[in-house]
């Protein structure tokens, strides 16, 4: 079992050369529906990388190719620079990579405890639970990640509120010693004060050192925490923008009227673009 | 949700250790459990010391060592079959085929252990047969809920009514089956010394309060906190006064005198399958998949395998509860697994406590909840009143049983648990 006993709260760290997860040219249809066409995708360690459109851009489409729920028709995978090939969400856990989705994939009617090591339990030679070590792990695991609003790690999750419970779910995911979590529109359906809760939590982890893929179609929660920001229009990768160089306005256009830069070779207007 | 109270209560619950603190943490839990309507067993307990408070009024030997011997042994097979059925219920399943499957295994163990004939097994190949094949016969049914994804209720109604076909089928020819092998026997008809009695129940204390002692110092070197010292010790002094108070009874009682066999038998059971669903990655999964079964997939769980495994589990205690119901009688005839022992059996985990939906619930709730029913049976038909009374009697239990959970849940929503 690979569980890490939490992090060192370290600085942050600088965004790695190589990016750890790179999709080169990926294509995926489903019959007529071509959900993926051609799509360019990276990601360092230590970067927030935003993968924003609109609905049905193909951005759950593109992570579930990486989680090993979809095989591209076509394309790439490559994790820390080698070719890599995903068939299941093991295959991903392997790797290290992690998924938080949206609908809080947690159980209710278990503990915090619990549900951090759901399928992955620690056992002794009797098949007993290692309760207090994986309590102990788990208090660890949060207090390094600073979500110290959970008043019992041993109340079911059913008690907690939704930023509590999606934290949880972010905790769950990084503690096995991932590289690359990626959250697919893991603050949808939380409230203002939640949201920002979440979001403070995803900046950390890429202070820590991870990889971070984050989908959102609120801009505004993008701009917050992303150091970079993937754009997907109707299936194709239409540019990548740095936070730090770009503005709102011009990431709604790309969402909404898709200046297809890469595609037919537009002047790049944006001050980075996918190589 | 009661987020504006947890998103400004102080940290996480990380070990602290101050006893009082504890101390004055335990009655501020209880307070606040009452207050929220988590009540665990105290309803049921205390409904059941109405029961026999009521009875015991009503009919003068009700309240005797003798009758408490009875209750044990009546209600020894129903508890097998309730212990299988608040695992299905966990998953949020349900399997109406253990009724019957009881039968089978009686037919079965009745029939292995036959002398004369060409399958003359001794005693314990006879049991160890009949409740294999019923723990196979639930893997079946089992796989058609779980790999095809036929409703359980349906895949175990057809159950239902195959393995009672076999029953008549079989019967019909034969009449009776008279169980002679006295190791089958004896699982519903031996007594203890009171001797051995004693030792039986020193062991049981002795070995839950060493599984305790040995809970608590792995928290203290992992530097978890004892939530509720006071709650543990009292644990074992219940325990304790309970296993000896057992004793005490039964060796008290005149014809039979002695600790029952099969009560012992469902000790055994309940600790180990206590054990399985609490302190097992396994019982860890059960839960888990009754929660919320695709955070359960996601999690990497082979929830098929789980569902299967269960569904064994629930035919397996069906056979144990059908050797002991016809080693009762010595004998198996056309009336076997049927009755009211299904619905018994489904009852008794939901009066205990279990609940419907699956994802909550106890191994101890099939106990508690055949306790409530074999009592009442038993003492309305010592007070002398007819089958339709205790039916009656028990379906009102049962809907008051429910009624009251359903309340506390709810109280509990509101509080925002
Ligand atoms: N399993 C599927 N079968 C058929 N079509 C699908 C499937 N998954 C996604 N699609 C289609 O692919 C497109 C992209 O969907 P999706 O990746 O979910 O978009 P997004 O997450 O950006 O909102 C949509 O047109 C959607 O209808
Ligand atoms: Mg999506």
């Amino acid at each position: 079992m690979g569980a890490s006993s939490g992090f060192v709260v370290g600085n942050a760290t600088p965004v790695s050369e190589t990016p750890i997860l790179q999709l080169r040219g990926i294509s995926k249809s489903f019959g007529s529906v071509q959900a993926l066409t051609d799509v360019d995708f990276e990601v360092r360690l230590g970067e927030v990388m935003a993968l924003v459109g609109d609905n049905g851009a193909g951005k759950s489409t593109l992570i579930k190719c990486v989680a090993g729920i979809h095989s591209p028709d076509s394309g790439q995978i490559l994790f820390d620079g080698k070719p890599v090939h995903i068939h299941s969400p093991k295959d991903a856990a392997r790797l290290g990579i992690e998924f938080v989705y949206q609908d809080l994939a947690l159980c209710d009617n278990l503990d915090v405890v619990q549900n951090m090591y759901l399928g992955r339990e620690e056992r002794d030679w009797l098949f007993r639970l290692k309760e207090p070590l994986m309590e102990q792990r788990t208090a660890e695991t949060l207090k390094s990640l600073s979500v110290t609003t959970i008043r019992s790690i041993r109340q079911p999750v059913a008690s907690l509120s939704g930023g509590q419970r999606q934290s949880v779910a972010v905790a769950k995911a990084v503690q096995w010693n991932s590289k690359l979590v990626i959250l697919d529109e893991p603050t949808a359906a939380l409230g203002v004060a939640q949201t920002r809760q979440v979001l403070e939590l995803v900046k950390r982890l890429a202070d820590q050192g991870l990889a971070v893929v984050l989908i959102s179609h609120n801009l505004h929660d993008v701009f917050e925490v992303a150091t970079s920001i993937t754009v997907l229009r109707l299936g194709r990768d239409v540019g990548v923008y740095e936070r730090e160089k770009t503005t709102q306005q011009e990431v709604v256009q790309a969402i909404t009227a898709g200046i297809p830069t890469k595609v037919s070779g537009i002047p790049e207007t944006t001050p980075e673009l996918a190589s | 949700m009661s987020s504006e109270v947890d998103v400004t209560a102080p940290g996480i619950g990380l070990p602290e250790g101050d006893d009082a603190e504890a101390e004055a943490g335990l009655w501020r839990r209880a307070y606040d459990n009452l207050r929220s309507g988590n009540l665990g067993v105290l309803p049921i307990v205390i409904g059941l010391a109405l029961i026999v408070v009521f009875f015991s009024y009503k009919a003068t030997n009700f309240f005797t060592a003798d009758n408490f011997n009875n209750i044990i042994v009546q209600m020894a097979g129903l508890t097998m079959l309730a212990f299988g059925v608040v695992f299905v219920l966990l998953l949020g399943e349900i399997d109406l085929s253990i009724g019957y499957l009881s039968g089978i295994a009686a037919l079965a163990v009745a029939e292995f252990q036959l002398a004369g004939s060409s399958h003359q097994y001794p005693g314990l190949v006879a049991i160890a047969i009949a409740v294999g094949l019923c723990a196979f016969i639930g893997g079946v049914q089992g796989s058609i809920v779980a790999k095809v994804g036929v409703p359980s209720f349906v895949v175990t109604l057809a159950g239902l009514l195959i393995w009672q076909g076999v029953i008549l089928q079989v019967l019909e020819v034969k009449g009776v089956i008279v169980i002679q092998d006295a190791w089958i026997n004896d699982t519903a008809n031996h007594y203890f010394t009171a001797r051995v009695g004693w030792i039986i129940a020193a062991v049981v204390t002795g070995v839950y309060a060493l599984g305790t002692l040995g809970s608590v110092v792995s928290n203290r070197r992992a530097g978890v906190a004892i939530r509720r010292p006071l709650l543990v010790v009292a644990k074992v002094v219940g325990v304790a006064v309970a296993t000896f108070g057992t004793v005490a009874v039964s060796n008290h009682a005149n014809v039979p005198n002695g600790l029952p066999l099969a009560g012992v038998l469902v000790v055994i059971f309940l600790i180990v399958l206590t054990f399985l669903a609490k302190r097992t990655p396994f019982g860890r999964h059960v839960y888990a998949v009754g929660g919320n079964a695709e955070a359960a997939r996601r999690a990497g769980i082979n929830v098929a395998r789980i569902r299967i495994i269960v569904f064994m589990i629930s035919g397996g205690m069906a056979g144990v509860g059908g050797v002991i119901l016809a080693a009762r009688l010595n004998s198996v005839d056309l009336n076997v697994g049927g009755g009211t022992l299904l619905l018994d059996a489904i009852s008794a985990a939901v009066i205990g406590g279990t609940s419907l939906f699956g994802g909550r619930g106890e191994v101890r709730s099939a106990l508690l909840g055949a306790l409530v029913i074999a009592t009442v049976s038993n003492g309305l038909n010592t007070a002398g009143y007819k089958t339709g009374t205790i039916y009656i009697v028990t379906g009102v239990i049962l809907l008051l049983a429910v009624t009251l959970d359903t309340i506390a849940r709810r109280l509990q929503a509101r509080s925002g648990r």
